[in-house]
């Protein structure tokens, strides 16, 4: 059996701040297996460990930052023994990024073709010609209008969405295996963003990559994800199949996060999910979300609840997981903006 | 006298850029804000949509007088805005307050949480420092606060925390009409809901009116009563906020509600008609300003700019295809119901 495209069990990346004194882990015991072809999207509110994780994937944590425990298996191969030299191999190679603010991503000082070229030239041993045919392709194929009058320019003669666009081209680059895309539609308009999530998905039809989102937006995993990982605290607290999830959430918090989002021609009540994230260095025993969670019971401050897996791929990090529907019916009737109200579609 | 608290008839405002050019330049306007005309009624949220660019912060600092318009009026209980001073014009800043996006940059880090909110009361009240520190306490509860939270700075607080503190501030002098630009767009989706929820419960405990402007239209449709959609400094479409998200008229509603992300896997929306990014406002495009990315665009949609038209008692569109009495055809994501 071949082996997942990704696979990343049971990580752990810790902070240290103040000499080793305050140790906050932003991601604890994260896992998620990465199978050719679909896409993962990785939703939770800021500060939940999303983009440290992903950092970790590719090795490019801030100082003081370190994975402690777990590991990253492409295509059944650990990266988080190899050694710098063969990491720098890795990325850009075979794992490619696209970051929130394509103003920062950029070098404003290079022009398009400089930037594009870099991952297929330094990767790929690409020259002269071939080159210059790669990165007008890779232009073309990411809807750059006039590629190449457009290579010689430079970041700040572009849109927002032009430039989110020549990010997505860079990350293409070196044909990786795997894009991770942390908020890549954060900076854009709504209908750019739109355009964006489809020629997204487009490129990943067209060369087979595989994608990472990471987002916020529950919107944007209904659009364009096939499975998710719902973060909380550092922690995956809920994984499994985009419709699983947000047809019956297991865990309290993904289904009050799901309950919490405004619908299109709705005017409902948002469900509230009362109090604020913990502070990752000051985690209350027991399980994350308990002081915040509707279902809370005395166990729940005590012990850490265990990953139950209510059907094969869904699983849920709650005492109150097994079952069927949406945890919450029973405090929230039919008050599930995503469960129950008609939006456009009924 | 109609029974609106705000009207806003016929709003302009126009920026004068220079174009360099390399023997003198020549002069040309940004028409951030044109002809537009809407009301807030006493108790209502008024929405403003649209994507960045299109004009709707420069209404916000035009209502809030922060710049002067170009021409036109905005009437606050008939009376006109532009002409007011003195004590007027102060009586006016007391009654209409803002709430901006950022709830870091909008709060003073150097004073105390009992200084952010009582400084409206010091200004515009006559109250001693007792009493505007009780009221202070009072407004901190009617957000959801603790008295005890008067004594801390805002860094000692979370985003959410921060813009509760924003909208006690607006309402501590009993605002009538408050400026939310993009108030929730900086909060996390958990904390979103909080202050959505909140927002609605002053409304209704207050009646106090809301000028909401943002670009999640998820969120505008679900806080106002009536919304506008804005494109290039122009409104496209104004109406009842279910029925322009159900059913929007205007190609450019159509588009932007059909860009909008689902709420659920599986909620199929038409595929995305409308090509291109909005055009620079330095070189508007003649006639309709939509009419280049518009699917619909007909022979006179380049040369005649559309006004906006009432199609229902509680609709108006700026459309040609409004006008020649057919509704657009085939692109109207209700009729799936």
């Amino acid at each position: 059996m071949t082996p997942p495209l990704l696979e990343v069990r049971g990580l752990r990346t810790e902070y240290r701040a103040f000499g080793g004194t305050r140790v906050v882990r932003a991601g604890d015991d994260v896992s998620f297996t990465r199978e050719r072809g679909p896409t993962i999207g990785r939703v939770g509110d800021s500060g939940c460990g999303k983009t440290t994780t992903c950092l970790s994937l590719v090795r490019l944590l801030p100082a003081g930052a370190q994975v402690t425990a777990g590991e990253v298996l492409l295509e059944g191969r650990d990266l988080t023994g190899l050694p710098d030299r063969e990491m720098q191999q890795i990325r850009g190679r075979e794992i490619a990024m696209i970051l929130q603010d394509p103003m920062a991503s950029l070098n404003p000082l290079f022009t398009v073709y400089d930037q594009v070229r870099e991952p297929a030239y330094h990767h790929r041993a690409m020259r002269g010609a071939a080159l210059r045919e790669r990165v007008r392709s890779l232009l073309g194929s990411v809807r750059i209008p006039s590629p190449e009058r457009r290579m010689k320019e430079y970041p700040h003669q572009m849109s927002g969405g032009m430039r989110q666009r020549i990010a997505g081209a860079i990350a293409l680059s070196a044909a990786p295996k795997v894009i991770i895309a942390d908020e890549p539609t954060t900076s854009l308009d709504v209908t750019i963003q739109a355009q964006y999530l489809d020629l997204l998905k487009g490129l990943q039809r067209d060369t087979g990559v595989g994608l990472v989102f990471v987002t916020h937006d529950l919107g944007i995993v209904a659009k364009r994800c096939d499975d998710v990982v719902v973060m909380y605290a550092g922690r995956a607290v809920e994984s499994g199949p985009v419709r699983t999830i947000f047809e019956r959430a297991r865990h309290p918090y993904a289904d009050a996060l799901l309950r919490s989002v405004p619908t299109m021609g709705s005017k409902e009540p948002l469900f509230r999910i009362e109090g604020q994230p913990p502070d990752l260095a000051d985690l209350p025993p027991g399980c994350s979300f308990a002081p915040r969670c509707p279902l809370v019971a005395d166990r729940c401050l005590e012990q850490a609840p265990p990953t139950l897996e209510i059907t094969p791929g869904h699983r849920a990090d709650c005492w109150f997981a097994q079952g069927s529907g949406p945890v919450l019916d029973a405090v929230a009737p039919g008050g599930g903006a995503a469960h129950t109200n008609g939006s456009t579609s009924t | 006298m109609s029974d609106a608290l705000l009207q806003i008839e016929g709003l302009q405002k126009y920026y004068p850029v220079r174009k360099e050019r390399l023997f003198g330049g020549s002069r040309g306007q940004v028409r951030a804000v044109d002809d537009v005309s809407f009301e807030i009624g006493r108790g209502e949220t008024f929405g403003l949509v649209g994507e960045s660019g299109c004009g709707k912060t420069t209404i916000a600092k035009l209502v809030l007088r922060i710049e002067p318009p170009t021409a036109g009026r905005i009437l606050f209980e008939g009376l006109d805005v532009a002409t007011l001073r003195g004590k007027a014009l102060l009586a006016y800043r007391r009654n209409v307050q803002a709430v901006f996006q950022d709830p870091y940059g909008s709060l003073s880090p150097r004073l105390r949480v009992r200084d952010i909110v009582g400084e409206v009361l010091e200004i515009h009240t006559s109250m001693t420092r007792q009493q505007v520190t009780t009221r202070v306490h009072e407004v901190l509860e009617l957000v959801g606060m603790r008295p005890e939270h008067a004594r801390l700075f805002p860094h000692e607080f979370s985003g959410g925390q921060r813009q509760r503190i924003a909208i006690a501030r607006a309402l501590a002098a009993d605002a009538r009409l408050l400026v939310l630009d993009e108030a929730v767009s900086a909060l996390d989706v958990s904390i979103r809901a909080q202050v959505i929820t909140l927002l609605e419960e002053l409304q209704r405990e207050l009646g106090v009116s809301y000028l909401y402007i943002g670009h999640d239209l998820a969120t505008v449709a679900h806080l106002s009563h009536r919304v506008g959609v804005m494109y290039l400094g122009r409104l496209c479409e104004v109406g009842e906020s279910i029925e322009v998200s159900t059913a929007p008229q205007h190609p450019y509603t159509q588009a932007l509600f059909a860009s909008a992300l689902p709420t659920k896997p599986g909620d199929q929306r038409e595929p995305l008609a409308v090509v291109g990014e909005v055009p620079s406002a330095l070189q508007l495009p003649t006639g309709c300003r939509f009419h280049p990315r518009c699917p619909h665009a007909m022979d006179r949609c380049s040369a005649v700019e559309p006004v906006l038209q009432p199609t229902s008692t509680s609709r108006r569109v700026s459309c040609h295809l409004m006008t020649a009495g057919s509704e657009v055809v085939g692109r109207e994501p209700a009729a799936a119901r």
